[in-house]
């Protein structure tokens, strides 16, 4: 099944963020998008998953629109990981990955067994007892990517599953960029259908099965990222000249400034 | 590290609570001990002298510092966590100065008639502030909440708005008022547990009751709040549910606490982030644990209030600031130390 957004425009305070996106998430499918600043990546992502109503169009998420499933439900199916999470209170890495588990009744042991693994998952072990108030920021960002992998850690009863990502690499180092996209391919490969922003064009290509690429509020390219990331198509789109290549081990292409 | 476990606090609170209240039924003007209070209250009294210190003042007077004092700590610890705030206190919903312009009019304009004048056994003032809390609050909930929903910055901002209205609505009064009036409203502002009466004790009861009852539902919601609104939504909270109902209760509590003891200030804003600081923000502990943190220093205020300056009594909202105040510092020093 899918998440499916069928014609969509945004116009907020007299602009046109989106206009007349249709775009088809798949289970079992990565799909990462990527756009200069201001393309309308995050209002996408907003409307995706229900933060903003759309102006114009519909989402469906597993053939039913997002807007009738309860919001439990929905929690169970669809996790969101935002760029920023602004968390005052000091929690420890333990609490915050525990709120993922607030759309479940698996019981304390279960919980407490999946907020271990989810941490362990993402490289924070190390972290459950620490303050999240005193975590560097890559820190902070594993222990919100553990909160959202404990969310849909175990397959839904009502449909398939969908992790949405902002930006999630944007504040780790190259292990743990690398480490992302590994969590993100095995769960892919577990059923779920991800989406996720991304600025660095060849971590895209590496991880996208479908990519995505918008400016101006349109999808302008989209499909497998060789079809996609061409050397016209980066100019056009970032005003920057690019040469192709490709990666001399994934025969990913590769984006050369 | 934290210092201590939540189960571990909450259970030492639950003892120290009675132990409280029994000592604070000793003292007073007139001394008791401890001894003949037990035996009164378990129904062999040695006077009926004592017996009416004990069940017609003392005792609804402890009593219904208990639940003031819970009510205001454990909505302290709601709003702090709605407004994902460590410093938001009940007032910023604009109850407590909304409660003060109610209480100012009835002072001011029914004049002579307050010392006769009840309803129902309640003052006319008590009837005056909580309709001032509820309707400021109101007003402050209608001017945030738009089609999209309830936004807590713009409730913060109009709390501010309606707090400073209502503070010159108040100098107003004030400025109008002759000497006895303006002693009586800023004695009402001090907040004052003199006034204890069985029926006030009933409705702050029942009231404390049903907030502590209805809280913890809430607390998981609160818990994924202080993400922000956006993720506690992702978490299947409905968000816009939680928020008015929190406040509602908040208003309802605050209002009532207002209304039987007046402005109590300190409990609200302190006692809760001292407990934060002790267990972490949990709202499953830190709701219940402040609660009860706040019953306790209501208590000791009130009856610190009772024998610092005997034969005369002072007003119990200056004592809880006096008390808390020095405990906060060190538990600021201590965390300082900690980093």
């Amino acid at each position: 099944m899918t998440m499916l957004a069928k014609d969509i425009s945004l116009h907020l305070s007299g602009f046109d963020l989106l206009r007349n996106i249709s775009l088809e998430v798949e289970a079992g499918k990565v799909t990462a998008i990527v756009g200069p600043n201001g393309a309308g990546k995050s209002s996408l992502l907003k409307v995706l998953t229900g933060d903003m109503p759309a102006t114009k169009g519909a989402v469906y998420l597993n053939n039913r629109l997002l807007t009738q499933w309860l919001p439990l439900e929905k929690a169970q199916m669809l996790a969101v990981l935002p760029q920023h999470t602004l968390l005052n209170f000091s929690f420890t890495a333990d609490e915050v990955v525990g709120l993922g588990r607030i759309p479940h009744q698996t019981g304390i042991i279960k919980d407490k067994q999946i907020i271990a693994e989810a941490l362990d998952w993402v490289d924070a072990s190390y972290l459950q007892r620490r303050f999240y108030t005193q975590m560097s920021g890559g820190e902070k960002q594993r222990v919100q990517l553990a909160r959202v992998l404990a969310q849909i850690w175990q397959s839904s009863a009502l449909g398939d599953q969908f992790l949405v990502l902002d930006e999630p690499t944007s504040a780790f180092d190259l292990s743990h960029q690398k480490l992302t996209l590994d969590i993100v391919r095995q769960l892919a490969n577990k059923g779920v259908g991800v989406v996720m922003v991304v600025h660095d064009l060849n971590l895209a290509a590496r991880c996208a099965d479908n990519l995505v690429v918008i400016d101006g509020g349109l999808i302008v390219a989209q499909g497998s990222s060789e079809a996609v990331l061409t050397e016209t198509l980066i100019e056009d789109v970032f005003g920057v000249k690019a040469i192709i290549s490709e990666h001399p081990i994934t025969k990913r292409p590769l984006v050369i400034t | 590290m934290r210092h201590f476990s939540a189960a571990r606090l909450i259970g030492i609170l639950v003892i120290l609570l009675p132990v409280v209240a029994l000592l604070s039924l000793t003292v007073g003007t007139v001394s008791i001990s401890w001894v003949e209070a037990l035996s009164a209250v378990f129904g062999n009294s040695s006077s009926t002298q004592i017996d009416t210190i004990l069940f017609d003042i003392r005792l609804p007077r402890i009593l219904l510092a208990i639940f003031v004092g819970a009510v205001l700590a454990s909505t302290g610890a709601v709003m702090q966590g709605l407004f994902r705030n460590p410093l938001a206190d009940p007032s910023l919903i604009g109850v407590s100065s909304g409660a003060s312009v109610g209480a100012s009019i009835m002072i001011v304009t029914a004049g002579g008639a307050i010392q006769g004048g009840a309803l129902v056994g309640l003052s006319l003032v008590s009837i005056g502030a909580f309709v001032g809390g509820f309707t400021a609050t109101l007003l402050v909930y209608r001017l945030a909440t738009s089609g999209l929903g309830t936004s807590v910055t713009t409730m913060l901002l109009a709390g501010i708005a309606i707090g400073a209205l209502a503070g010159a609505l108040n100098s107003l009064l004030s400025y109008f008022s002759d000497n006895d009036m303006l002693r009586q409203i800023s004695l009402w502002q001090m907040g004052n547990l003199s006034g204890a009466s069985w029926l006030k004790v009933f409705i702050m009861g029942v009231v404390a009751v049903l907030l502590m009852s209805l809280f913890p539902r809430d607390s998981k919601a609160l818990n994924a709040l202080l993400l922000g609104e956006s993720e506690a939504r992702h978490l299947g909270i409905n968000v816009q549910r939680v928020k008015r109902r929190l406040i509602v209760l908040t208003a309802l509590g605050v209002g009532v606490s207002v209304a039987v003891a007046g402005l109590v200030g300190f409990v609200g804003l302190i006692m809760p982030h001292i407990i934060r600081l002790m267990i972490g923000p949990d709202h499953r502990w830190l709701i219940p644990a402040s609660g009860l943190a706040g019953a306790v220093l209501l208590v000791i205020a009130d009856s610190l209030a009772r024998v610092v300056v005997t034969p005369a009594e002072l007003p119990t909202g200056i004592l809880t600031a006096i008390l808390g105040a020095p405990f906060f510092v060190v538990l600021l020093l201590q965390q300082r130390k900690d980093f």
